[in-house]
């Protein structure tokens, strides 16, 4: 499985070669080797992708092994790198995404001042993705999700020149760091049950768990999960993360460092099928994520945070799919959502590079005569999203709709409305982006705004295909579940399979469609002239639910009152004062020395015969009488 | 009548196994051939001899004792001399120690002290002399012998230290040494007769053979005469609170004196003192352990910090010295075979680099125009820029000595540490570590100083000198080229041997290993 290698080392190498001679390649060099090596690591995993396809089901499991990495006692963990269906579904869609943002970014990032710095982040990005996806152990797991981790901080506060950036970078950083507390935990207790680490003897080995155990290890995995996929209550990172450039916005934070965390719980599947109380509870906050964002979406004027919105919305689909025992619809989901909401947000980043970095739709409009492919690739990506048939979304929300269904029909009940929302508030802004009246010209000041270099319009190109088509991926019809297939061997009994009855069968797609419809619909009716509806735009809702200044008011506030507390009050004087006064106590007792010493022969042999004298008593009392 | 005597009193000489005190024999008798040869030759003519005939029995010294080390590892270890000299692989170990003392110290003594005491061939003689002591306290293997031992060692050193006649501080010194050593070993030797009371011989072996044979009912004159040899070693390793001569000796000795007494008296004094106590009094390490952590836990404690308020520089080494005494006693209270071998890696490892560190600060002192009396914080400060390979190697040597990695320091104090802690001493590992750290803070308070700009530090006003202990002439000193080129070799070989077995313990590990004491 040497090609495996190749998969991770082309963007390392990339990133070594960036990192060393970047600023000498310079603009656009940099942004071609970044891509070239993003590329070849595409290649490499569809050659990985072919030798599984050649080999028998069963046996679609391979590990690479390089050295070992720590050894301490029974503790061992080695880097090793495993490829099999799962983990080759992530690899070819994170690198052939990556590399068509690259490719995007070349163009999108043209001058700025640090352009081989952001590929250098970029290649070390996907290296981390890599690791983290193809990883044969929950430490080496654990490696690449902090590496992405500290890649989304420095690419978040990429323009950290600007307050809000740097800070957007830390809030990420911070409450990522919750849900990592989760993993680490996690991790713990797996040791301390099954004292292995690595998947190869984990997952077969996750039925000796008690059913309580895996119920918590099940929980904090999903803490970890909730904290890099933005579920309820630790969301809230994920919209300043949009303060970072767009395409990183596209790459990390839509396509695919968020949904790490719904890999980590499918790859977890067997620990998962154990925990029916905290599958049920993953399910809840899925679908209450999905919707809460869902309604977020619908008011807000800043076009990336609409689509952060979303993305927050279909990760809680996802979430839903893994609650509900639906791991490959919710990896269908996941591949599905990487193309169009990546499309989403380079098309956005598309519109905000022609209008100067302008975010707010209120000024926009009537620009998809102006821009008409990135109008074309955004409306195809508003229906893929939307769930309209043909499209991929109708596909992979339907399947993952159908499970929620057989599961519970309230779940389904929210999801169906969610879907609706979704429908509604992407029409939303197409409708006010790209129709309607320009109100642009304040912005750009007298020249109109103009269709983005080809560079950029290629990959919008090859996403829009991808997402209407990645349908044909797992169609619902026997035979062909192409994807069904090839990843039911790595879930094995822990995939749930409802069974419905026939008219059930024909219901729910259908109810699908007519709902995303009915959103496109109510969308054109309500948003086709207008820029602005107050009725429609509640602040409660502008605002996200107030759980961002909520938690400001509380954590941040409280923690910062805590620090300059300790700041005045603590440092100061206990610990400063420990220490100060340890180091004057010192000095005191050797003052005290150099007094000692007087220099008089007299006084030494009185030491000398008090020490002995000391010792005589010693012997007096240890003498035996 | 006179043969009447004779065969009625037959003197019965026992048989003399001159290989095993070949080291003693070589010292001595070259320190002889030098005397003879300045007879015949003139005192003053030819002082590059004198070093060349000491360098040479130094080096033969140490050959010898590796040469024994090789026999004994083959065919095991003797007793020599009617059991009066034991023959084993410790007491060659510390030969070579010895020797490499002795040798680092013919390098760099001899051009610093002549230029200061005039030329001729005593302060080799005494150099010579005194390891002939150092020798026999390490093979000793009866209390008489090492009182022998002790007093030959001692009296060269009370003459060494006061070398420089003019200099009130020197005289001073050598004479506050010569009282206070003598009333310790009139304190060692009423230990020696109290245990010679107790159990009726002075021989190690013997005494343990009757200490295990019999149960003293009264064991207080036993258990006192223990306490008070103990008394006479602290003095010599200048243990709390018996080192109160040191800081006064240290400073006023000649630099490379002070250097040589601080490895050699040491050696010398733990051989001995680790022979006695694990061959003739192993069966009262309850007793003793409690007045050697007493002593090893004091001599940590106030070694490191008297040595925070120092600014003298030769005074702060006397403190560091006294904390370093410490250290080893670690190993001596383990009383293990491991506890021995700990504190003879120590020895080694603080002896090279503690005659590498007087070295230095004697070519220091020669820069800064002064007579080998004293040198304060100040005078250093700025070195880096002046003389950079002076500064580095003086930073390497005193960075050693707080311990740091990759020099032997750390394989010392990690070694002693860990031998305490293989008896279940924790709390004395704890403090051990904790006066290491206090200790780092003047260590590294001479090594910013050297380093720092030529600016005099805020607070000069604290004394410079002690009470009492004061003088030195700024008369200047000059060193003719071809003795500073002995110098740098045995700076350089110092600061070498302190890095390589930093980097390569193994080697010292092995050879200290092979140091067991026969019994």
């Amino acid at each position: 499985m040497l090609v495996l290698g190749l998969v991770i080392g082309f963007p390392l190498l990339g990133f070594l070669v960036l990192l060393a001679f970047g600023k000498r390649i310079g603009d656009p060099g940099a942004g071609w080797v970044g891509t070239i090596a993003i590329a070849l690591s595409f290649v490499a995993a569809v050659v990985t992708w072919i030798l599984l396809l050649s080999k028998h089901a069963g046996q679609r499991t391979q590990v690479l092994r390089l050295f070992q990495w720590i050894h301490a006692g029974g503790f061992h963990v080695n880097i090793t790198f495993r490829a099999d269906p799962l983990s080759v579904v992530m690899m070819l869609f994170v690198t052939g995404v990556a590399a068509l943002i690259h490719l995007y970014s070349i163009g999108y990032m043209k001058r700025d001042a640090r352009f081989h710095q952001f590929f250098v982040y970029l290649n070390l990005f996907v290296f981390s993705m890599l690791v983290l996806v193809t990883a044969n152990n929950l430490p080496l797991t654990f490696l690449g999700w902090e590496g992405v981790g500290a890649c989304s901080y420095w690419l978040i506060s990429f323009w950290f020149e600007r307050p809000s950036a740097a800070s957007a970078g830390k809030k990420a950083f911070i409450i990522n760091r919750i849900g990592d507390m989760g993993f680490m935990l996690g991790t713990f207790l797996v040791f301390e049950n099954l004292h292995s680490v690595s998947y190869s003897q984990v997952l077969p080995a996750a039925h000796r768990l008690p059913a309580g155990t895996a119920e918590a290890i099940a929980l904090l995995f999903f803490l970890a999960a909730a904290g890099k996929s933005a579920q309820l209550p630790l969301f809230t990172w994920l919209l300043d993360a949009m303060e970072g450039p767009t395409p990183v916005s596209a790459l990390i934070h839509a396509a695919t460092m968020v949904t790490a965390g719904v890999y980590l719980m499918a790859r977890l599947s067997p620990i998962l099928a154990l925990a029916h109380a905290a599958s049920t509870t993953i399910a809840i906050i899925g679908v209450v994520t999905a919707f809460v964002a869902a309604m977020a979406a619908t008011s807000q004027t800043d076009i990336k945070k609409i689509v952060a919105f979303s993305t927050v919305s279909q990760l809680g689909y996802m979430m839903l799919g893994i609650g509900t025992g639906a791991y490959v619809a919710a990896i269908f989901l996941m591949v599905t959502h990487a193309f169009y909401k990546a499309l989403i947000f380079l098309s956005s980043g598309s519109v905000i590079h022609s209008l100067d970095s302008e975010q707010s739709i209120r000024r926009m409009g009537a620009l998809a005569k102006l821009m008409p492919i990135t109008a074309w690739t955004m409306i195809i990506a508003w229906l893929s999203i939307a769930g309209v048939p043909p499209f991929s979304g109708f596909f992979s929300k339907g399947s993952i709709l159908e499970d929620a269904f057989g599961r519970n029909e309230l779940l389904w009940v929210v999801g169906v409305v969610t879907a609706l929302l979704t429908a509604y508030y992407m029409g939303r802004l197409v409708f006010v982006v790209f129709y309607g009246k320009p109100r642009w010209q304040e912005v750009t000041k007298g020249h109109e705004p103009h269709e983005s270099p080809r560079i950029m319009t290629i990959p919008l190109i090859v996403l829009a295909v991808a997402a209407a088509v990645a349908g044909l991926l797992n169609l619902p019809y026997s035979g062909l579940r192409f994807l069904h297939n090839w990843l039911s061997p790595v879930f094995g009994s822990a995939l749930v399979s409802y069974h419905l009855s026939a008219s059930e069968k024909v219901l729910l797609p259908a109810t699908d469609a007519v709902v995303a419809l009915l959103g496109v619909v109510i969308a054109w009716r309500l948003w086709r002239n207008h820029s602005e509806r107050k009725a429609l735009e509640p602040t409660v809702l502008l605002k996200g639910w107030y759980l961002d200044s909520f938690y400001d008011r509380t954590f941040a506030r409280g923690g910062t009152a805590l620090a300059k507390f300790g700041d005045r009050v603590v440092d100061p004087t206990i610990i400063d004062g420990a220490v100060g006064g340890v180091a004057w106590l010192f000095r005191w007792v050797g003052g005290l020395g150099r007094k000692v010493q007087s220099g008089l022969v007299r006084s030494y042999l009185l030491i000398m015969v008090g020490g002995i004298v000391v010792m005589l008593a010693y012997v007096l009392v240890s003498a035996a009488r | 009548m006179f043969g009447s005597l004779v065969s009625q009193l037959p003197i019965r000489l026992p048989s003399i196994s001159y290989q095993a005190i070949g080291p003693e024999l070589i010292l001595f008798g070259a320190a002889l051939v030098v005397l003879a040869l300045s007879a015949t030759v003139g005192r003053r003519e030819h002082p590059q001899l004198y070093r060349g005939i000491g360098l040479f029995a130094a080096v033969a010294e140490g050959a010898w004792s590796a040469n024994l080390l090789r026999l004994i590892d083959q065919h095991g270890p003797s007793l020599a001399i009617a059991g009066a000299i034991s023959n084993d692989g410790f007491s060659a170990v510390v030969g070579i120690i010895v020797a490499a003392a002795l040798v680092l110290t013919m390098l760099i003594g001899p051009g610093f002290v002549e230029s200061v005491a005039g030329q001729g061939p005593e302060f080799v003689t005494l150099l010579l002399l005194s390891a002939t002591g150092a020798i026999v306290m390490a093979q000793a293997n009866d209390l008489i012998v090492v009182f022998l031992g002790l007093e030959i060692l001692s009296i060269a050193l009370y003459v060494m230290v006061g070398f420089r006649l003019r200099d009130g501080l020197s005289r001073e010194a050598a004479f506050k040494y010569f009282i206070l050593g003598g009333f310790s070993s009139a304190v060692f030797l009423y230990g020696v007769a109290l245990v010679y009371g107790a159990t009726g011989s002075t021989n190690l072996v013997k005494i343990a053979a009757f200490l295990s044979s019999h149960v003293l009912i009264n064991n207080g004159v036993l258990l006192f005469g223990i306490a008070l040899i103990l008394v006479g070693f602290g003095f010599k390793v200048s243990a709390v609170p018996f080192h109160v001569w040191s800081p006064d000796v240290y400073q006023g000795a000649p630099t490379s004196v002070t250097g040589y007494m601080a490895a050699m008296a040491k050696i010398a004094a733990f051989a001995a003192l680790l022979r006695v106590m694990m061959v003739a009094f192993h069966l009262q390490l309850e007793f003793w352990r409690p007045i050697v952590i007493a002593l090893a836990v004091l001599s940590l404690v106030f070694g490191a910090v008297f040595a925070l308020r120092q600014r003298e520089i030769k005074r702060m080494l006397a403190y560091s010295s006294i904390n370093h005494a410490g250290f080893i006693l670690l190993g001596v209270l383990a009383a293990t075979s491991g506890g021995v071998r700990d504190s003879l890696f120590y020895l080694g490892a603080y002896s090279v680099m503690v005659i590498g560190t007087f070295g230095l600060i004697s070519l220091i002192q020669v820069d800064a125009g002064k007579v080998e009396g004293s040198l304060s914080l100040d005078d250093v400060r700025g070195l880096g820029r002046r003389r950079p390979a002076v500064a580095v190697l003086l930073a390497i040597l005193i960075l050693a000595q707080a311990g740091a990695p990759f020099t032997s320091g750390f394989i010392a104090k990690f070694s002693v540490i860990t031998a305490v802690i293989s008896v279940n001493e924790y709390w004395i590992a704890v403090v051990a570590m904790v006066t290491a750290a206090v200790a780092a803070a003047f260590y590294l308070r001479l090594v910013l100083a050297l380093f720092s700009k030529d600016e005099a530090e805020v607070g000069v006003g604290d004394a410079l000198y002690p009470v009492a202990v004061r003088g030195g002439s700024d008369q200047g000193l000059r060193l003719s080229t071809a003795s500073l080129v002995p110098i740098w070799i045995g700076i350089w070989a110092s600061v070498a041997i302190t890095v390589f077995f930093g980097l390569f313990p193994t080697l010292l590990l092995d050879l200290v290993s092979r140091g067991k004491i026969f019994y």
